[in-house]
């Protein structure tokens, strides 16, 4: 929901980053307000995962040029779990197994992380597994996703939703979901897509990265753009994810001025 | 800064424990010949059969030699250049606390075990062993009243030295390897616990071992004995202080489990490990045995291994009874340029007989962590089983994890189950933790603990946190 009114969340300007000295992102402009719903897409090895990595602060990913404003704040000084704190959430493309550290445990040590932040009373177990089990509901998942460790064993599709359900427990300011669709089937793309939008306010906002208009089905984008060479190629509404549906990512590349095509 | 410096620096963190504590110490001089071991056992005012026994052990030793197969490539020890008695300079045991020296005590406040009437643990009895001798054993009679003998065996060879006669290396023979025949020969304290028959011990046994002078060797010695259907948990814990020399400790435990009775042994070691560059520390060569002759008896060793430049230890079950169980749950954590060889034998001899073996190693820095177990089936072991799971954790990319499982089998209807595994914290899993708002030491010692979990919940409750705790603090540091 666009609202010319409404907070300014984040803010890129002129973002260069590198992963092992290989230069990905060059020159990313973007601004997120609260309320919005922006989609990334754009070709594999175009900068999309590599920006939700650089927002989320993963060491490996080294910010040459540019900066990134979270409310005002610069966000890049920040260490990953401080980030997380005052409210990104990365709903990672992969995420990872930990096994021998419970599910449960995992979820009310992050959750009360940023309870903490917010100077919100922290949950004890009791209290934390009545929040949790609400939460479920919402995804339909399994309570004995809680006991499992964290991540092991899960489906891609389990994985996926264990990510939503953090979202759901963190109640960020601002979510990137990375690919959150993929893996999924389309019965768990739209358990997944309709707890995103129970969780969309108009004080949050969310980037979403995709390859796929099915998700845009189910999630509707404010904005989307088209990444390509490290930058942002193209910026439109709804409608532009439904072109390249059709034409691909072809016509804009070649449309773009880049001068490091071939 | 990148996640494995970090890491480098959280598993570098200075030991709390390393104060000398300033006392006046009655030593005898550097050396061992065999009249060093006949005026360490008249200082002790020992009856006959101790000596010889001593004796005996001392003769064996000198034809021995140092084992040398656990690779753990240390400097030879001069044997000749270890002072083999020392105690803090008092008269005899004191009765009472009130006697004992109050830097003595203020020593165990300081370590977290509180002596005194007043603040002593409510649940736990304590023997308080500093250098080469106990100084107090907390609750004695009210465990007498319930039969249970719990004394330092030096109490015990002069009170009950029929027992002692009886037990004393029936488990761990005198000429049982290197270490233990040297442990034989110079023990100089450590503790004794007896529950009569049908008895369950009403409360926890624990000692506590504190090494203080920097030159000496300590040389404990154990012996718990349960009789037909009793049960005891026993915990130690060992501490020292920081020397730039290193210090040996050669211990002999031993069990001894009679028909339908349980011991639970549980160990926290955390004496001082040297420092980053591995200079000091202690050289740890223990041998802990327990012998389940009762058909039905069940003897569990639990360790949380931390400390220590070297340590060579195989607490291990001699499962004779049939029926009877023996179990090994173990953390070893090792860093810097800390080795670790520590596993279990499991002997097999009686019919139905069962072991459980869990075995969780963790190395950090440089340094060395090997998991080395016998599982053995002898010819009457019809129906027996065991499991067995090695897992090695690596933090950083210079340690390194061995696992060396030797499986022996003589009986065509045991079974024996053997699992491995080895893993790395990687980069990714500490991430993830991270962008879930978990700073980077609770996320490494998140994971630490979990791939502990198996072992800490064998631990007696008390402890569990206090283990926990300790390879936290281990892995602890400054971060950024």
């Amino acid at each position: 929901m666009i609202n010319p009114d409404a907070e300014l969340i984040l803010e890129i300007s002129d973002l260069h980053a590198s992963v092992d000295d290989q230069p990905i992102l060059k020159g990313v402009d973007l601004k997120i307000h609260a309320g919005e719903i922006h989609a990334v897409m754009g070709r594999n090895g175009s900068g999309k995962s590599t920006l939700s990595k650089v927002l989320a602060g993963h060491p490996s990913y080294k910010v040459s040029k540019g900066k990134v404003l979270f409310r005002g704040e610069d966000l890049l000084v920040l260490e990953p779990e401080v980030r997380a704190r005052i409210g990104v959430f990365l709903g990672f493309q992969y995420p990872v197994e930990i096994p021998g550290v419970s599910n449960l445990e995992f979820l009310r040590v992050s959750t009360n992380s940023r309870r903490k932040q917010l100077e919100v009373e922290e949950l004890d177990p009791f209290a934390f597994e009545e929040l949790v089990r609400s939460r479920l509901n919402l995804l339909q998942m399994d309570p004995i996703f809680l006991e499992r460790s964290v991540n092991e064993g899960f489906s891609g599709g389990e994985k996926k939703r264990n990510e939503i359900l953090q979202m759901a427990l963190l109640e960020p300011i601002f979510s990137i979901l990375d690919e959150t669709d993929s893996g999924l089937d389309i019965d768990a793309l739209r358990i997944v897509a309709a707890g995103v939008n129970e969780l969309s306010k108009k004080e949050t906002a969310i980037l979403l990265i995709t390859h796929y208009q099915r998700l845009l089905n189910e999630i509707t984008p404010d904005y989307v753009h088209v990444m390509g060479f490290g930058k942002i190629l193209r910026t439109g509404g709804s409608e532009l994810a439904l072109e390249l549906e059709k034409s691909g990512y072809e016509w804009l590349e070649e449309e773009s001025v880049s001068p490091l095509r071939p | 800064m990148t996640s494995s410096n970090l890491l480098g620096e959280l598993v570098s963190k200075p030991y709390k424990y390393g104060f000398v504590t300033d006392i006046e110490t009655e030593k005898i001089s550097k050396g061992l010949t065999e009249d060093v071991i006949r005026l360490i056992s008249s200082k002790k005012q020992e009856p006959e059969f101790l000596l010889n026994f001593r004796l005996k052990a001392y003769k064996q030793w000198l034809k021995m030699q140092e084992p040398d197969w656990a690779e753990l490539g240390y400097p030879k020890v001069n044997y000749q250049d270890i002072i083999y008695y020392a105690a803090p300079k008092q008269n005899q045991k004191k009765a009472s606390l009130d006697e004992v020296d109050p830097k003595l005590l203020e020593t165990f406040d300081k370590l977290g075990i509180p002596l005194s009437e007043q603040k002593r643990l409510s649940n736990v009895a304590v023997d308080a062993v500093f250098d080469s001798v106990s100084i107090a054993t907390t609750y004695k009679e009210q465990l007498a009243e319930h039969g249970v003998i719990f004394c330092s065996i030096s109490e015990a060879v002069n009170e009950y030295p029929e027992l002692v006669e009886r037990y004393l290396g029936t488990v761990v023979p005198c000429n049982d390897n290197f270490f233990a025949a040297l442990n034989s020969a110079v023990f100089s304290d450590g503790s004794f616990v007896y529950i009569p028959k049908g008895i369950e011990c009403p409360m926890e046994l624990s000692s506590y071992f504190r090494i203080n002078s920097g030159d000496i060797g300590q040389f404990e010695r154990t012996l718990i004995i349960a009789e037909d259907r009793a049960s005891v948990s026993y915990l130690e814990g060992c501490t020292a202080p920081m020397f730039d020399t290193n210090t040996l400790h050669a211990a002999v435990v031993e069990l001894i489990a009679l028909e339908d009775s349980s011991i639970k042994y549980s160990t926290v070691q955390n004496w001082y490990s040297g420092n980053e560059e591995g200079v000091g520390g202690i050289y740890n060569f223990v041998t802990k045995r327990g012998q389940c002759r009762g058909a039905r008896s069940k003897i569990s060793w639990s360790q949380v291994e931390t400390g220590s430049a070297i340590t060579w230890k195989y607490p291990s079950c001699i499962l004779q009874g049939e029926g009877s169980v023996g179990e090994f749950y173990s953390v070893a954590l090792t860093n810097n340029l800390q080795k670790a060889d520590t596993g279990t034998k499991m002997v097999h001899i009686g019919a139905d007989t069962k072991s459980t073996i869990v075995s969780k190693g963790i190395s950090a820095g440089k340094s060395r962590n090997s998991y080395r177990g016998l599982v053995q089936m002898g010819p009457k072991a019809s129906g027996a089983r065991n499991y067995s799971q090695c897992d090695s954790m690596l933090i950083g990319d210079q340690a390194s994890a061995n696992t060396y499982p030797y499986i022996r089998s003589q009986q065509s209807m045991a079974s024996i189950e053997h699992e491995a595994s080895t893993c790395r914290i990687s980069e990714d899993q500490l991430f993830y933790l991270q962008s879930r708002g978990i700073g980077f030491e609770e996320a490494v010692s998140m994971m630490v603990s979990g791939f502990c979990r198996d072992v800490f919940n064998q631990l007696p409750m008390e402890f569990a946190a206090e283990a926990d705790k300790l390879l936290a603090l281990k892995l602890e540091g400054s971060v950024g």
